[in-house]
């Protein structure tokens, strides 16, 4: 009897080390880290106060989420200590820049604050995708083609926030910058698909795949449909906008939740050879 | 230099758990931890169907991802290869555990029990110190440092060999130095063909599987 596929093993099963608390730092993480990024491009002289604090409030929970999940809450200052390889201490140092040069940024209202917050809630939201990337027992996340797609998905969050929240004061080019980013999102997230989820486990598979047509129909084209209606009819500008951001976002986070929820199955045990015994 | 590996002869393996047992008897890991598992595969349709009894557990990786991923530098490697945790450093952000190609670590957040109270053994070797933290296969660490210690050859003798290779019934399990060319190990590696759990992510695992003779 000969055995010639080259693989043998169980299959793959969802980790379950990392729950909704851990999905919820890179949900809230990257939404934060986008709406700083656009209020700090969009809103220099930072007349929207309520927003740059919403943007630090959303990085604060994500690390609260994640600090409730961890096996020895009060040791949590060791996260610091291996800035030489692992990724999460440097979102963790990255994040305490963000709170620092953000609140300094608030507090004085300059610019330059606000661009170094701005900065570091890049270097943040690109350090959350690489803590994904480096997490080798999941093959949905190894993949390097998910750093620009969370970085962007990130900026799309903050855009899609910021035309939420600043309703009728939505700065000057906001809206461009989020018909750029739309189909930008989708050119990475294509990538991202055509590599890795042919490869994946069929449940992990289901999940990208319905997360993918969500994104093209509501993440993409609805959304960019509606920020070029007020073209043909300016009353509708507004809630057209803000039904735009929210799908922007809505369809970001919820990408989120499937990668880290979803579609992180392992890859589970796999023989390249079986046992020959006996007269086989 | 010194490597410590181990090997597992699939064609002896039969499956009945002796190495698990031992495992938990020697590091008292709580009910539904096991350091060392032994995975029953069944392939095929019948009446073509063959099966597997494929040990498993932490391979020491050179190198590990867990110990480049881990936030606290709880997870280091000793020049002799074995991966092991600073149980006090540790966080349990479970980092490593999603980082392991090898689903080979735990973390527990109470004590768990056999029965619904602990037995007096279960609270006489409760260890505190594991909760809320990862562990995982030291190759039982201790019995080889003090065996060293006591001039004994790791793999040779039992009383610096880890526990499962010593409880093997069908010397199934093999433990030794990569690194030393005329080792137990190396022997067996020469002799038979072999393979890796998933060398395409260049882990470089400590833990040899044979299938076949050369």
């Amino acid at each position: 009897m000969s055995y010639s596929p080259p693989v043998y093993g169980p299959k793959p099963w969802l980790q379950r080390n990392w729950d909704a608390r851990a999905a919820m730092n890179f949900m809230c993480g990257g939404a934060g880290s986008g709406l700083l990024i656009a209020s700090a491009v969009f809103d220099w002289a930072g007349t929207m106060p309520w927003v740059w604090l919403t943007g630090l409030a959303l990085i604060g929970l994500g690390l609260a989420a994640v600090w409730l999940e961890i096996g020895r809450k009060l040791r949590f200052l060791n996260v610091f200590l291996n800035r030489r390889s692992s990724w999460m201490t440097r979102e963790a140092w990255i994040a305490a820049m963000v709170f620092a040069c953000g609140l300094l940024a608030w507090w004085l209202v300059a610019p330059v604050w606000r661009a170094l917050a701005a900065i570091s809630a890049l270097a943040f939201v690109y350090a959350q995708a690489r803590i994904l990337t480096a997490a080798k027992g999941i093959p949905a996340w190894r993949e390097r083609r998910l750093v620009p797609l969370i970085v962007i998905t990130g900026l799309v969050e903050g855009l899609g926030l910021l035309l939420l929240l600043a309703r009728d004061a939505t700065p000057v080019g906001v809206a461009p910058a989020f018909i750029l980013a739309l189909p930008l999102r989708w050119v990475f997230w294509t990538r991202y698909h055509q590599r890795v989820v042919p490869t994946l486990a069929r449940r992990a598979q289901d999940a990208l795949r319905a997360v993918s047509k969500l994104g093209l129909w509501a993440g993409t084209a609805l959304p960019m449909l509606l920020m070029v209606l007020p073209i043909i009819w300016p009353p509708l500008t507004l809630p057209a906008f803000m039904l735009a951001g929210f799908l922007g976002l809505a369809t970001g986070l919820g990408f989120k939740f499937a990668l880290v929820r979803r579609a992180a199955y392992n890859q589970g045990f796999s023989l390249p050879h079986l046992p020959k015994r006996g007269r086989e | 230099m010194t490597r410590w590996v181990m090997v597992a002869d699939l064609r002896r393996c039969i499956g009945c758990q002796t190495c698990t047992a031992s495992c938990r008897q020697a590091n008292a890991t709580p009910v539904g931890v096991q350091w060392r598992r032994v995975l029953d595969m069944e392939f095929g349709e019948y009446p073509e169907v063959k099966r597997a009894f494929v040990p498993v557990g932490c391979q020491h990786c050179s190198d590990p991802p867990c110990m480049e991923v881990c936030p606290t530098t709880a997870t280091r490697q000793r020049p002799d290869g074995l991966v092991t945790i600073d149980y006090d450093l540790c966080i349990g952000c479970a980092y490593c555990a999603v980082a392991c190609p090898y689903q080979a670590r735990y973390r527990s957040d109470e004590p768990a029990y056999a029965y619904d109270e602990a037995i007096p053994a279960e609270t006489v070797r409760l260890d505190p110190k594991r909760l809320g933290v990862a562990t995982k296969c030291t190759f039982c660490v201790d019995r080889i440092d003090q065996g060293l210690a006591r001039g004994l050859k790791p793999g040779v003798d039992p009383e610096a060999t880890p526990a499962c290779v010593n409880a093997c019934i069908s010397k199934a399990l093999s433990f030794g130095d990569r690194d030393d060319p005329q080792s137990n190990i190396n022997q067996l590696l020469a002799e038979n063909q072999y393979f890796r759990m998933h060398e395409e992510l260049d882990t470089d695992p400590g833990f040899y599987y044979l299938w076949d003779a050369r």
